[in-house]
């Protein structure tokens, strides 16, 4: 049995990540990102920088990008939290992930899923972007590989998509 | 880069807030956003013994007209305040400056409360605050009080707070007829912190001249400053077309710009010119065409 000895110590939380209630202990220190991969094994998410600079690690709580590495996971109770495997969950790639396949937009893979999960949420606020505009989204996400060009390419047609798919 | 240990509660009021702040002294730390303090604590930068996360507490969320102030709560989010009705009408300045912070994550995130009591001396948020005479007001189990914005804003990563005090609203004067502001902001990269930036407002008199004017700049020193005073004689000029290019000159010209190691201070005098001539123009622009 675990015994809570002070409050530094691992406390019970309760999370809801894509949908279904997880239930852990964890210190209060622990990042929601740690807690994401290691407790809940959801290795969606990657870890780079661990300061919020990097973005490989967004998460969408309540809907909204945030860096999981600059939360706690004691912070998400109450929350929804959505990573990146609800996105292709029912077996079809999501908008912005066939768009990126199709575009060859990654090469290493590591950003990715940061840059699925925050498009994604970009796109549904900014249906008719720019491609200025979709250059400085992603500037959020820092990709070592492509030079952006593909990734911002993969984003032009995952737009268009999904204004032809909510035009119809 | 894994925070040191901390104890954690979330009060949803803020009376509760404000008694865990009192009985936590010295050790205890506010969390809002956390887009500022989390890469301190996972650097053990910060090192305190509890935190206070406010973030259930809904009341500190909320953006309302106070009389002639716009009251704005710690915790409203930098995307809610670039895309509020109530601040692109009645403080534009501070909905464009809210656009430019960050990345889009991050601005979802960040407070306005957290950028200003963390004081960074190269964001956007305290700059905007000192340049639009903000009012701080903030809360403890002892009482109230309300500070300026230019007594705010004590040194880098230093304010007027006391550990057991917390910044519950930021109270900004209306924008008046025939205002208008400007916003610029100098760095390297998207979403980095600025080198330099500059936020001026104007309100144009009845003849030629201006009636009213605010400059203020960031990242010439541990503090953003106000520059107005040292134009006083260009600015009183009538309008021509290079008015805005004088007052800015000569506000480069005379102000003190301290080492630092992020930029040269002749590169940093020269954007004060070229920030301070095309806030300027901004802010003209949008008076004559009354937007």
């Amino acid at each position: 049995m675990l015994r809570i000895m002070s409050e530094l110590d691992p406390v019970p939380l309760v999370l809801n990540i894509n949908g279904a209630t997880h239930r852990l202990f964890a210190e209060p220190r622990r990042l929601l990102s740690d807690v994401l991969r290691e407790d809940c094994v959801l290795t969606g998410l990657h870890i780079g920088c661990e300061h919020g600079v990097c973005g490989a690690c967004t998460v969408l709580f309540d809907g909204a990008p945030a860096r999981a590495c600059l939360m706690y996971a004691v912070q998400a109770q109450g929350h929804e939290i959505t990573t990146v495997e609800a996105f292709g969950a029912s077996g079809e790639l999501s908008v912005v992930q066939q768009a990126l396949h199709e575009e060859h937009g990654l090469q290493c893979g590591f950003c990715t899923p940061g840059i699925v999960v925050t498009m994604e949420a970009w796109l549904a606020e900014h249906p008719n972007p720019t491609e200025a505009e979709i250059r400085d989204a992603l500037s959020g996400n820092l990709c070592r590989c492509t030079g952006y060009h593909n990734i911002v390419a993969a984003i032009v047609k995952a737009a268009a998509r999904r204004r032809e798919a909510n035009a119809t | 880069m894994k925070p040191a240990r901390f104890a954690y509660e979330a009060p949803t009021t803020l009376e509760g807030a404000l008694k865990s702040l009192a009985a936590a002294g010295d050790g205890g730390k506010v969390i809002a956003g956390g887009q500022s303090l989390a890469p301190m604590l996972n650097m053990r930068l910060a090192r305190p013994d509890r935190l206070i996360d406010i973030n259930a507490i809904t009341e500190l969320g909320e953006i309302a007209i106070d009389g002639d102030q716009l009251s704005i709560g710690a915790l409203v989010r930098h995307d809610a305040l670039a895309h509020s009705e109530l601040v692109k009408r009645h403080c534009p300045l501070l909905a464009h400056a809210a656009e430019t912070i960050g990345h889009y994550a991050i601005r979802k995130r960040g407070t306005i409360g957290g950028s200003l009591a963390h004081a960074d001396p190269a964001a956007q948020l305290p700059l905007v605050a000192l340049a639009l005479d903000a009012e701080m007001d903030i809360r403890s189990a002892r009482g109230s009080r309300v500070v300026a914005a230019r007594d705010f804003f004590v040194s880098v990563f230093s304010t007027a707070l006391d550990p057991d005090e917390l910044l519950v609203k930021v109270k900004i004067p209306l924008l008046p007829a025939g205002g208008s502001a400007g916003f610029r902001l100098f760095n390297r990269r998207a979403g980095d912190f600025a080198i330099v930036s500059v936020a001026a407002t104007l309100l144009r008199g009845s003849d030629d001249k201006i009636a009213g004017l605010r400059l203020a700049i960031g990242g010439i020193g541990p503090v953003p400053v106000r520059a107005e005073h040292l134009a006083v004689r260009e600015a009183s000029e009538p309008f021509s077309e290079h008015w805005s290019a004088r007052v800015a000159a000569t506000v480069a010209g005379a102000i003190d710009i301290e080492e630092n190691e992020r930029a040269p201070v002749a590169f940093r005098k020269e954007l004060v010119a070229a920030l301070t001539r095309e806030a300027l123009d901004e802010a003209l622009e949008k008076a004559c065409c009354g937007s």
